[in-house]
């Protein structure tokens, strides 16, 4: 058997206003401040599209290779809901703004293409409070409500849970990159509902299908479409029938459970929004859009494979996020050194955003702090040890690289007559180990090593000591 | 007959509509017309006519995205029947899967 996998992605647009009223998007704002008579749905008041939720779009169908339609039309899907203010969601039915798209991931067997039958634009939904203040009610804000989204759908070409989160990492960073999204699963500002289906392997039919929703993490994705495969399979092969249906992911159980769905709540009724204008989209306006776009992931993880000679790994550790691959580069752009700037961005500064939990922006290390210190080490005014100790120092208290090295006497010493009377006396008081070394126990190197930075307080320079050492223990 | 009782139904429940069994007889008949004289203009060919997406013959009214004043929550409350500490005060919607 082989599963067959569908995902529709809803991303939230970070423009300031909603798409079709100027409230402003702010997450986490006191309930019901950011409401007016168009997202409130109160009678007569008319929706007029923010332009920027169709400068967005455009950004993520170029960056998707998608087809941009010349025009494209709004459509109401009705259902009542009490999230839903007006009866109805405006969304796009037939004409979509984007279709025929395509999204490379990484998968174990090399580079998959996954296509995107279309993305449209449509309007978020308030939020239910269901929490015990409300007691047989429920509590709604509508904060969210009209929140420009666009809604992404796959072609059905994702095998295993792995390739959907693959697929959905990769969204994530294109969306991140474009700078149209925060790509945030936990506050909800990228949700992703999955369409599972088995059949028989290469079979050319589709099995029925179920939408699986609610998953909220990359974890959760992977855990709900594995799960899901298999209860269907089991039911196949039990002789039983697969019931299409809508399930919930619930996290607590780790399962899913089929929603109690009112019959009939699948008929949307969809007709064209009359209460707006088609919206039509010529070359010149994708030309403006098109000049806005940045270097995308892919083609920055290239260069820095070919240009800078960094490994495949390296480049894509570094591309992983916009903000880390700037950082790099403009780390790069005052050390001019590739590999050893990205040893550093990928180890020590992945390792401080972990451990002090911080954005790269709020770091005290800003890119021209740590490009002197990778100065500093190149010309061998520093050592690595000490290189990373003024990194350390600096990650917490700031202050300039050359600064932190007069201070605490950080310098590397490159005097041959210091390091000769630093390396004569660590001989003279481990005397037995000199002679194990001159008897051919040569992995003791590492013993003197450490012996004499430490006399040195780490400011010998470990390749002039190599060579003095091994001179002295000829 | 193009739309029968049991449609009827249908769609009122999808609307949230109530109305009479007397007042459904009206409505099948009223519909029914109309329904009729749309089946008429179905015989005219439209082959290669574009649909009629939109009465207005312009395309994007839009807007910049720029912040504007919205409603004082007060404002924003007070057509609501009922509310509760800021949120607006539904009957029970229950919360699936959980």
């Amino acid at each position: 058997m082989e599963a067959v996998i569908g995902l529709e992605v809803h991303i939230q647009l970070s423009t300031k206003t909603k798409a079709f009223c100027s409230c402003k998007t702010t997450y986490g704002n006191e309930e019901n401040t950011q409401t007016c008579p168009v997202c409130l749905g109160m009678p007569g008041a008319l929706p007029v599209l923010n332009k920027e939720v169709v400068d967005f779009a455009i950004k993520l169908g170029l960056a998707t290779n998608s087809k941009i339609a010349e025009k494209s039309i709004f459509s109401r899907k009705n259902y009542f809901y009490p999230d839903l203010t007006k009866g109805y969601q405006i969304s796009q039915y037939d004409k979509p703004i984007l279709e025929n798209g395509k999204l490379e991931i990484e998968t174990e067997n090399g580079l998959k293409s996954i296509g995107i039958t279309r993305i449209h634009i449509e309007e978020d939904t308030g939020k239910s409070n269901h929490s015990e203040n409300f007691v047989n009610s429920t509590g709604l804000d509508f904060n969210r409500c009209g929140t420009a989204l666009l809604e992404i759908v796959s072609e059905p070409e994702i095998k295993t849970s792995k390739e959907a989160s693959a697929y959905l990492a990769k969204l994530r960073q294109l969306v991140r990159y474009l700078e149209i999204c925060d790509g945030n699963l936990e506050e909800g500002s990228m949700r992703c509902d999955a369409n599972i289906s088995v059949r028989e392997t290469g079979s050319k039919k589709f099995g029925t299908r179920v939408e699986v929703k609610n998953m909220n993490s990359y974890k959760n994705v992977e855990k709900a479409i594995d799960y899901e495969i298999a209860r269907q399979i089991k039911v196949l092969e039990n002789g039983g029938k697969i019931i299409q249906m809508t399930a919930l992911w619930n996290a607590d159980k780790n399962q899913t459970i089929p929603m109690r769905t009112k019959e009939d709540s699948q008929d949307y009724r969809y007709f064209p929004e009359p209460d707006l204008v088609p919206l039509l989209i010529d070359e010149n306006w994708i030309d403006e859009i098109r000049k806005t776009l940045p270097e995308l992931p892919k083609t920055r993880k290239e260069r820095f494979t070919r240009e800078l000679c960094l490994s495949d790994y390296e480049a894509n550790v570094l591309t992983s996020a916009k903000e880390l691959a700037d950082y790099f580069e403009k780390t790069l752009e005052i050390s001019k050194d590739p590999k050893l700037t990205a040893n550093f961005v990928s180890g020590e500064v992945l390792r401080l955003l972990k451990e002090t939990k911080s954005e790269l922006s709020e770091l005290k290390i800003t890119p021209e702090k740590l490009g002197k210190i990778l100065t500093l080490l190149q010309t061998n005014k520093l050592n690595l040890q000490n290189a990373k100790k003024i990194f350390d120092e600096i990650a917490q208290n700031g202050s300039e690289p050359e600064k932190i090295m007069r201070e605490k006497g950080l310098e590397q010493s490159l005097d041959t007559n210091e390091l000769e009377t630093w390396v004569s006396e660590v001989l003279a008081e481990n005397p037995n180990e000199a002679l194990r070394f001159k008897s051919g126990e040569t992995k003791l190197q590492a013993f003197f090593m450490g012996k004499i930075m430490q006399k040195s307080r780490g400011k010998a320079n470990a390749q002039l000591v190599t060579k003095v050492l091994l001179e002295k223990l000829k | 007959m193009p739309v029968s009782h049991a449609e009827i139904l249908k769609i009122a429940k999808l609307a949230k509509l109530e109305f009479s069994e007397k007042n459904l007889e009206k409505l099948s008949k009223d519909l029914n017309n109309i329904l009729n004289y749309v089946e008429l203009l179905k015989e005219i060919d439209t082959e290669n006519i574009e649909t009629l997406d939109s009465i207005h013959e312009t395309g994007n009214v839009l807007r910049k995205d720029e912040i504007l004043s919205s409603l004082s929550k007060e404002n924003a409350l007070t057509n609501a029947p009922e509310t509760q500490n800021g949120f607006f005060k539904v009957p029970k919607v229950v919360q699936e899967g959980n």
